[in-house]
């Protein structure tokens, strides 16, 4: 092949990541008693985090980086900067701050120090290196709404590309199922990490996504074979049947929740796992993330969650975002794009290399995604040309402004902005120190701090991990 | 579009030069690709399509267009050794898609400059980024040749077509391998046959068109690559199939090869260098895609520079259409891994046309090489550097495309003309 199919695929595959997340309040254990201390009457309460984390952060060492240039991922910069980390968390962001006794110093001179990138939109584990047949792992692309499916049932946590991420400076990812499906199901969020088990990956905590997908693709896979969705109007005729049915579903439970704690003697509706996802979502629990194209189908998309009253909280791809910032600002609805890709499809045939700063600049929510396990690596470099195209464009973005799109906004689109994202105290350790700015092509990550614990460094080969699918290989160990 | 007069002065024969202005390119820090090395402050002088001085303190002629570099880069044109540009407008609409011919009863006579369009969007957005030059290799169908590639220039005229025949493209890689029946052995056995039919052309024709594996048209298409006028790219990434790749040069004498894709070929690079077999790599392809790929790492180039290979770098990770433009990027990443920045820079431009058999005409700012010029407002392997300028055969080109006028029509959200006007 001259060039990446496999890749195409993944782009193809570029869908809308729906995911529910096991955010705390429905937390219970299948059953709560209710009508008294009697517990005569049980309330049916469905598990919703039935694969909970167990992510367990990495004994760290206090941390204090010295004299960097620091971007805050806020939009702050600090000439001579210090970060200090401290039990994990970050503890201050300033200048001429004091070590504290037995804590790691690091002379941070002329390198630059910025929150750990997060990429809002990424397949490995799913579609993971070697794309061999058997690691196609991210379409359930066998009927065109399959909001049941947990992408995190297929990640496989050996994925090679999880450490190449890292040593690009990626601390948290989002993982979606492909474009495939109207709904292709939850997507998960991971701490970049290594794990025996995805649980040992997942982001504590972090809301479940949806992923849902516009446009050509469920249109082509479906239309293909002869069934619906064949049309645009397909698909959203596809979409209304299924929160119909997810509206009528959540009126069932929140009745049979009222009844049952009114006391009366009521049964509990039939589960369905389906459904219990669409609901998670019209309760707001769960965070739509929509792969869409064009500007005219953001629009519809937004009406549509005007009628089933739910939010969506980002466009995926989105390379006609620049075209509507005003609707999508009005929506409250994020858009995370590629800098420069395009025209694979017709969809993408209007990309322009700046759809992200215009966004920004027209105050809308934006954020840099990569889609693909090679840009992943470099997503500092993404916005940098993202940037660039911006600033010769007249529009008026600092670097510092910048780095929002590749932690913070992302935090926020993931819902996770309260726990990383900025170096802000109280916040996850989560820290790159860069060889020098890190929008020159030239820089490099140094060293990767997850949770306040350094689990990447560039000049030491035991901080450099190596999955188990890389050992005995030629290359082993190599970056 | 520019450049209409040279575009009828031109013909297919790259020497002859457009009618064309004189233009003076002063002010910006010289990279030559010559024994002249870079030169801080220099100017270049391009008088009817080619280059005619380059230096410090360079005259420049009266009534010259003056393009001052503000201090920025002047470079060569950029050189995109493998692109499908011109052959992709939409890649899954198969209607704009003439990278192969999967249904052709045709291959290595398949020409790729006849699916050229130089009209494509594609064009214009890949040289305002500064590539001027592109080789444009053919996908394979039916068989493991994908046919004959050929050489463009990025002006967008009617002659940009520049060279044709240039080399002819064999898939002999894992997807190779099952396009030849489901193993490597059945794509070196067809390839063997091919060449054994090519050898004995058109004697063995002279009762049926068909030959052991080719066709007899094919057949004569492979001719010159038989008899080493015209390399053979192949397309191999693990170090047995690189190695299986050298000894079939070795056994086929004259024949010449350039390796396409190279993921393992560090650990071949001793024996490619003895060879003295170009590689064509991308140098940002470090993952263990397939099972072909299994060695990749960021370093490849860095080892096969030390090693004395020749490389020329790509884009294979990104595409041949819409992100040949990124080439300067990925030459930029190997430089952040150990690649010294000429080699690199080398690999984009002077590289690839020496490898095309072109060098002495393109990739290097000196008198009597094309006048394609790049001014830069930094850094050209910075990602955030940008051409300010670009000429192709001595001519300023447009700087403007299809993407700048939409971003350009969307700017003002606040302007109130409906947006089909503004024109």
């Amino acid at each position: 092949m001259i060039f990446d199919t496999w890749k195409t695929t993944a782009a193809l595959a570029s869908v809308l990541v729906l995911s529910a997340c096991s955010n705390g309040g429905g937390d219970t254990t299948g059953t709560d008693s209710a009508g008294g201390d009697d517990g005569e009457t049980t309330i049916v309460r469905h598990e919703t985090d039935p694969y909970p984390s167990t992510y367990v952060p990495r004994p760290s060492t206090p941390t204090l980086i010295r004299g960097a240039t620091v971007f805050d991922g806020i939009g702050g910069r600090i000439e001579n900067g210090d970060v200090l980390m401290v039990d994990g968390r970050i503890a201050a962001v300033g200048t001429g701050l004091e070590a504290p006794e037995g804590a790691t110093v690091i002379d941070g001179a002329g390198r630059f120090v910025t929150p750990g990138v997060i990429d809002i939109h990424s397949h490995l584990g799913v579609y993971p290196s070697p794309g061999v047949s058997a690691h196609s792992d991210g379409n359930e692309a066998t009927q065109p709404v399959t909001s049941e499916v947990w992408v995190e049932h297929s990640v496989w946590p050996q994925d090679p590309g999880f450490e190449a991420a890292l040593a690009g400076g990626i601390t948290t990812l989002h993982i979606l199922p492909g474009s495939a499906n109207l709904f292709g199901g939850r997507g998960i969020t991971l701490r970049n990490v290594s794990g025996r088990t995805v649980q040992e990956m997942k982001f504590p905590d972090a809301p479940y996504t949806l992923k849902m997908a516009c446009g050509e693709n469920p249109a082509r896979v479906y239309g293909n074979r002869g069934r619906s969705p064949a049309t645009d109007m397909g698909n959203m005729a596809g979409y209304r049947a299924a929160w119909q049915r997810a509206s009528d579903y959540r009126d069932r439970w929140h009745e049979y929740w009222e009844d049952a704690e009114a006391g009366e003697d009521v049964s509990a509706p039939t589960r369905d796992i389906e459904l219990d996802t669409l609901m998670g979502v019209l309760d707001g629990d769960i965070l739509v993330h929509m792969h869409c194209y064009r500007s005219d189908q953001m629009a519809q998309i937004i009406d549509m969650s005007n009628e089933f009253d739910y939010q969506v909280s980002v466009f995926h791809h989105a390379v006609e975002s620049y075209k509507i910032p005003d609707i999508l600002a009005e929506a409250n609805a994020c858009s995370a794009v590629w800098a420069d890709w395009g025209g694979f499809k017709m969809e993408a045939y209007d990309s322009i290399r700046e759809n992200l700063p215009l966004l920004h600049a027209n105050g809308a929510c934006a954020m840099i995604h990569s889609d693909d396990a090679f840009n992943i690596q470099r997503l500092n470099q993404e916005v940098a040309k993202a940037l660039a195209d911006g600033q010769a464009a007249g529009l008026d973005i600092s670097e510092a402004e910048a780095w929002s799109w590749l932690s913070s906004n992302p935090a926020r689109g993931l819902g996770i902005d309260d726990q990383t994202g900025a170096l802000v105290e109280g916040l996850r350790g989560d820290v790159v120190l860069w060889s020098g700015n890190p929008f020159s092509t030239y820089t490099r990550a140094d060293q990767v701090w997850i949770d306040g614990s350094l689990r990447y460094d560039r000049s030491n080969e035991s901080l450099q991990p190596v999955r188990d699918f890389m050992v005995g290989q030629p290359g082993e160990g190599d970056q | 579009m520019k450049r209409t007069l040279s575009a009828i002065a031109l013909s297919l024969a790259c020497a002859l030069p457009a009618m064309a202005q004189t233009y003076a390119v002063t002010n910006g820090r010289v990279v030559t690709n010559t024994s002249a090395g870079i030169i801080d402050d220099g100017t270049v002088v391009v008088r009817d399509g080619d280059i005619v001085a380059v230096g410090a303190n360079v005259q420049i002629p009266e009534g010259a267009n003056i393009i001052d570099a503000d201090g920025g880069w002047i470079t060569p044109g950029i050189f995109a050794p493998v692109t499908q540009l011109g052959l992709v407008e939409v890649a899954l609409e198969s209607s704009t898609n003439d990278s192969g011919a999967d249904d052709s009863p045709y291959s290595v006579a398949l020409d790729v400059a006849d699916s050229f369009n130089p009209a494509g969007m594609h064009i214009p957005t890949t040289r305002v980024e500064g590539i001027t030059r592109a080789a444009l290799v053919p996908s394979t169908g039916h068989n493991i040749f994908g046919g004959r590639g050929a050489l463009i220039d990025t002006s967008g005229n009617a002659d940009s077509v520049f060279d044709t025949g240039s080399f002819v493209f064999a898939d002999l890689s894992q997807s190779g391998a099952s396009t030849a029946g489901g193993s490597r052995a059945a794509a070196w056995t067809f390839l063997e046959a091919a060449f054994g039919d090519t050898r004995f052309y058109p004697g063995r024709y002279a009762a049926h068109p068909e030959g052991d594996a080719l066709h007899r048209y094919d057949a004569a298409a492979l001719v010159d690559v038989v008899r080493g006028r015209m390399p053979l790219m192949v397309e191999v990434d693990r170090a047995a199939d690189i190695r299986r790749a050298l000894r079939f040069q070795a056994e086929n004498q004259p024949v010449q090869l350039i390796i396409h894709g190279g993921a393992e070929a560090w650990m071949v690079a001793d024996e490619l260098a003895a060879a003295n077999v170009p590689v064509l790599i991308d140098p940002i392809a470090n993952l263990p895609g397939s099972f072909d790929r299994i060695g990749s790492t960021l370093e490849n180039a860095a080892r096969l520079h030390e090693a004395g290979v020749t490389v020329a770098y790509t884009t294979q990770t990104a595409d041949g259409y819409w992100n040949a433009r990124l080439l300067p990027q990925h030459a930029g990443n190997a430089v952040a891994n150990g690649v010294p920045w000429d080699v690199a820079f080398r690999s984009i431009t002077l590289t690839p046309a020496e490898i095309y058999g072109v060098g002495a005409r393109y990739g290097a700012l000196a008198a009597g090489y094309a006048g394609d010029v790049v001014v830069w407002n930094g850094d050209p392997l910075e990602v955030m550097s940008a051409p300010t300028h670009v000429l192709i055969d001595g001519e300023e080109t447009d700087m403007e495309t299809r993407q700048t006028r939409l971003r350009d029509r969307y700017m003002d959200i606040t302007d109130d003309t409906p947006y089909a006007y503004r024109r």
